[in-house]
């Protein structure tokens, strides 16, 4: 349109887009290529338990060694032969009536009782025939030979036997039966040990043709933005674009980001080919490999750095979004993504070191605390650090800067939203409403996290099990299902195309809530309204990301303290007039009376044409 | 129970809802033939552009006006009847008051252009324009703008974004001639046209031509050349909508005649914004048709009818405006030529769009008014500067301290006081030390109110 000599710019960013969109295409469809084998010694590595695996290895003897190409049938199979297995233990350790019949045809035929007649009739059903045949040994072991006892005597004997057996049956099944936590590792291990395909044959040929044809298709998407025009807020068509309106693009942004997120959490072993594409840089980084959260670690991280750039080029002209956005990446990269994994291979205890409680809610745990408070130095740093952090650090730094120290220069949460979310800031809920419920929400979360923690750490100290009739474990247990992956994974993120980028941070973080009083209560941050130059346009609402109505206060000519506001500064920079600042402190306009009427001695006025003589 | 009605949802009429609600429980109706909801008319550049929609643009929720028991209802006064104190609605509707507020806004100006009414052509003020606009730039592919002033500026960045060409026409020899000097105008024009409008300066419209299809598809101007364009805006200023007063006794000159209580000629009927014209008793009428005078003038009188008889004091004069990506403040006054016995102090980066120039009395150095271009100032800092006749010396010393731009921003006071300096060999002036220290840790903090 305008600038001719800029005809590039249009097919660079529609390749970019195209090979973006291959590049996903590639991503995606990668999960659809592995064959599945399962093999005696895949399994062998995979259960490392031993009684474990000798009690579900008969269960899989239908799988071993066939070839399944259907990834949905290959792991269901496996999930219902886990669960089968745990459904059936009861019923399969007792003896059943179908079993007695059994044991006196074998009697009749005989015309009295052995023990040998319990190896042939429970020869067929692995553990529990093993178990059965050995407990009616011990049982009735005297009446076996030929006693002379009628038939009907030895029947009733065996039967009453049988019941006093079966009776205690759980006291067997309990140690046998393998719970959830472990059947899903199990099932994720024996998954990954089984599947062989094209990915993990040729990781760097996949790795080229998805991550690194999708970044650089996104770059060249990103970068010509640069030379469309003079630097400033550009906003065009960010409501008319069914990808940032919310629309169908959006959706289907919503559907795919929320699909992803319930597989991390609840289904990894589906996304096993994404594992191996990132498993040999994951060996070079921390020695042992990749694991089901890595790619998720290192496409987030990919995510800031691309969406980084992006921010870079649209706030050009606005050096505190280039500040905060370099000190996201760098955050983000070095504490978030590769220092955990040096501390890995160094042998250390991992954590990332700018997370703090009650984000990251798992601190206080029983095996968290024992890790570090028995794995030396660098292990009681993490801890004392990690105490610190939140329990001075917060106040601190919250006090002078107010919480966009962390929540967005500094947090790994932030980080995403601040950059891969940014496209989405605009379509958070501004309503008195929205925010009635974010208050009940967000404190709601951060008082669930305090009596969580209390609890658990009631345990770690008193050995008691339970608090005030809730079950310690449960609490925990609960708390990491409903908010740390229903609520900040599936819904925080997933939920960006739809309801903004600061969904987590906004309704559920606790920590967000946390530092939010600190900054409402006691805090030298706030946004100024200059004077009363607003002209209530709603671009500083319409944009941001926390929901806050912003205009509401600037209109008024007052001064913005809001404990949501994380201050990202967008609100300041869409202002088309300029009402608005981010400040660490008030200034006074005091004037110096005594220094006020001063002159000097001026000798002549330069035009502007002398002064630009002057100056080149 | 007394009524107040007022004609007119713009932030004026809703500045007075408003100020009359916090001190009154008086009957409130607000009528408007525009929209159902009160919304910011500044904002309606970004609701085309796709920056925000139209509820955005609405300063309170909908909940409000019942929350506040402030009655809306939409219509179009056909009639007033001051006498009986009685308003007919187009729909034949008699509305009573006891109170009358009139605060219909701005038309956009037409000179009696042959072809200022064909389609295709239109200004832009209401909501009802902008639909209008959006229907007209279906096809278009050229523009041409009459009028080189803010809501000029405003159609080119909303056509621009639709990739439609546009061509000024303005008046005068450079951009908004009639307040801005030159060079300020000059930034302002290159800035635009590296965003891709052209423009021809002392040119007018003459006429406008319209195509086979009725519509207009090209303007002649007076030096008599013929520009091809499928949309023509008309950006030549606005005037007071007074219709809805010429048939009743309602005083009028360009706009309705107030005092400075905001009142007319007749008991209990009041005007308010752009529709206001106040007598000046020696000296030009003002007709101030801003938001910000909108808004002064409505809690002035919203508190005058809530009982509390408030003049309108216009006070230290302010502005701002946003020319595509730079941003504009003015403070105090600042004339668009030089003036007797002011002088003008003017700073300009050498490469990036940054301009300040300071005015001040020759003969006491004591600063009259500013222009800042680029630079966010402190309303409050010039504000006491000017109110309490700072010098030129003082107010560049302590530049610093005015300085609203967001952190981490270039600063440029030392390059200003560098320049002056290179200008003045015998008066060198330096910046007064940032007390930032003190200033972090002594002052007191203010929390909202």
């Amino acid at each position: 349109m305008q600038n001719n000599h800029l005809t590039w710019i249009a097919p660079v960013k529609k390749s970019g887009l195209s090979l973006f969109l291959v590049g996903f295409v590639v991503f995606v469809g990668m999960l659809f290529t592995n064959n599945f084998t399962l093999t005696e010694s895949a399994l062998s590595n995979a259960v490392g338990n031993d009684s474990h695996r000798q009690l579900i290895q008969p269960h899989l003897s239908d799988l071993i060694d066939t070839t399944v190409s259907n990834k949905v049938t290959f792991i269901e199979t496996l999930r219902s032969t886990f669960s089968e297995y745990n459904n059936t233990l009861n019923d399969r350790y007792t003896i059943s009536a179908t079993d007695i019949e059994a044991i006196m045809s074998e009697v009749e035929s005989l015309g009295h009782y052995e023990l040998a007649i319990l190896d042939t009739v429970f020869s067929g059903q692995n553990d529990a025939g093993i178990y059965k045949a050995k407990k009616l040994s011990d049982y009735t072991g005297w009446l076996a030979g030929p006693q002379g006892k009628p038939l009907s005597e030895i029947e009733q004997i065996v039967n009453e036997k049988s019941a006093e057996i079966n009776v205690n049956v759980s006291d067997v099944t309990n140690g046998k039966r393998i719970y959830d936590y472990d059947a899903g590792q199990y099932l994720y291990a024996i998954t990954k040990n089984a599947s062989s395909g094209v990915v993990a044959q040729n990781v760097g040929l996949f790795f080229v043709l998805s991550v690194l044809l999708g970044t650089l298709g996104a770059l060249m998407y990103i970068i010509p933005e640069k030379y469309t025009g003079p630097a400033g807020i550009k906003n065009n068509n960010v409501f008319t674009n069914s990808a940032t309106n919310g629309g169908l693009i959006g959706i289907l942004v919503t559907v795919f980001l929320v699909v992803v997120y319930i597989a991390l959490y609840f289904f990894p072993e589906y996304i096993i080919e994404w594992v191996s594409l990132v498993d040999p840089m994951f060996k070079v980084l921390n020695g042992s490999g990749a694991g089901s959260w890595s790619i998720y670690g290192f496409i987030y991280t990919l995510a800031i750095v691309v969406m980084g750039v992006r921010m870079f080029i649209k706030y050009r002209h606005s050096n505190y979004h280039i500040a905060r956005t370099a000190s996201l990446i760098f955050f983000q990269s070095s504490f978030a993504f590769l220092i955990p994994e040096i501390l890995i291979k160094l042998n250390q205890p991992s954590t990332d070191l700018k997370n703090m409680w009650p984000l990251d809610y798992d601190f206080f745990d029983a095996w968290n605390l024992d890790s570090l408070s028995s794995s030396g130095g660098i292990g009681m740093f993490i801890l004392v650090w990690g105490i610190t952090l939140f329990a001075v650090g917060v106040p601190l730094f919250t006090y002078f800067f107010g919480k966009r120290w962390y929540c967005s220069w500094v947090c790994g949460c932030g980080g995403l939203a601040e950059t891969a979310g940014d496209p989405y800031r605009q379509l958070s809920d501004k309503s008195m409403k929205a925010w009635r419920i974010e208050r009940v929400v967000v404190h709601g979360v951060l008082v669930f996290a305090v009596v969580m923690t209390g609890a658990i750490l009631y345990t770690y100290f008193t050995g008691v099990k339970t608090l005030a009739g809730i079950d310690t474990y449960t609490l925990r247990s609960a708390y990491g299902f409903y908010i740390g992956a229903l609520f900040s994974g599936v819904v925080g993120t997933g939920f960006y195309p739809k309801m903004g980028n600061r969904v987590w941070c906004r309704f559920g973080c606790p920590l967000a809530a946390y530092i939010g009083f600190i900054q409402r209560f006691k805090s030298r941050f706030r946004i100024t309204t200059n004077g009363s130059q607003c002209i209530s346009c709603g671009n500083c609402s319409t944009y941001c990301e926390m929901g806050i109505d912003v205009r509401a206060y600037a209109q008024r000519g007052e001064d913005i303290v809001r404990s949501s506001c994380v201050g990202c500064g967008v609100c300041s920079s869409v202002c088309p007039r300029g009402v608005l600042k981010l400040e660490n402190g008030t200034v006074d306009a005091v004037i110096d009376q005594s220094k006020k009427d001063e002159t000097v001695n001026i000798v002549q006025v330069m035009t502007a044409e002398e002064q630009k003589a002057l100056v080149s | 129970m007394s009524k107040l009605v007022i004609i007119g949802n713009g932030v004026a009429g809703v500045t007075v809802a408003r100020h009359v609600r916090k001190r009154s429980d008086m009957e409130i109706l607000i009528i408007s033939s525009e929209t159902e909801h009160h919304f910011s008319r500044t904002a309606l550049m970004y609701i085309f552009m796709g920056h925000m929609k139209f509820e955005h643009t609405k300063p309170y929720e909908d909940y409000f006006w019942k929350k506040n028991r402030i009655d809306l209802k939409q219509g179009f006064v056909s009639n007033i009847d001051t006498d009986a104190k009685r308003l007919t609605l187009s729909s034949s509707e008699q509305i009573e008051y006891a109170d009358l507020v009139l605060a219909t806004g701005s038309k956009s100006n037409k000179f009696g252009w042959p072809g200022q009414d064909l389609p295709g052509v239109q200004g832009l003020f209401s909501y009802q324009d902008l639909e209008l606009m959006e229907d007209n730039c279906q096809h278009a592919k050229h523009a041409v703008l009459v009028g080189g002033g803010l809501i000029g500026v405003e159609m080119a960045e909303m056509l621009l974004s639709r990739g439609i060409e546009v061509t000024f026409l303005v008046r005068e020899d450079r951009f908004w001639g009639n307040i801005l000097p030159a060079e300020e105008a000059t930034l302002v024009q290159m800035h635009a046209e590296s965003h891709g409008v052209k423009f021809r300066l002392e040119t007018e419209l003459s006429e406008i031509i319209a195509g086979e299809d009725g519509r207009a598809k090209s303007v002649i101007t007076t030096s008599g050349d013929e520009i091809a364009c499928d949309f023509v805006g008309l950006s030549a200023g606005v005037h007071p909508n007074i219709d809805v007063v010429s048939q009743s006794k309602v005083a009028v000159g360009r706009g309705i005649l107030v005092n400075d209580y905001l009142e007319t000629n007749i008991p209990n009927v009041y005007a308010v914004g752009d529709c206001a014209e106040i007598q000046v008793p020696e000296g030009r009428n003002r007709i101030e048709p801003l938001w910000y005078t909108g808004k002064m003038q409505g809690e002035a009188l919203g508190k005058t009818i809530a009982g509390d008889k408030t003049e309108y004091i216009r006070g230290i004069w302010f502005n701002s405006a946003k020319f595509f990506d730079i941003e504009y403040q003015t403070y105090g006054f600042v004339a668009n030529a030089p003036l007797d016995n002011i002088s003008s102090f003017y700073w300009q980066h050498p490469e990036q769009a940054l301009c300040i120039r300071i005015n001040y009395q020759t003969d006491t150095q004591v600063v009259t008014g500013i222009n800042t271009f680029g630079i966010r100032m402190r309303h409050e800092v010039w504000e006491k500067w000017l109110a309490n006749n700072c010098t030129l010396k003082y107010v560049l010393q302590h530049l610093r301290d005015a300085n609203f731009d967001p952190e981490f921003y270039r600063r440029y006071e030392q390059d200003v006081i560098n320049t002056f300096n290179a200008q003045h060999a015998d008066s060198q002036l330096s910046l007064s030390p940032l007390h930032w220290l003190t200033k972090r840790f002594t002052r007191e903090q203010a929390h909202a109110k």
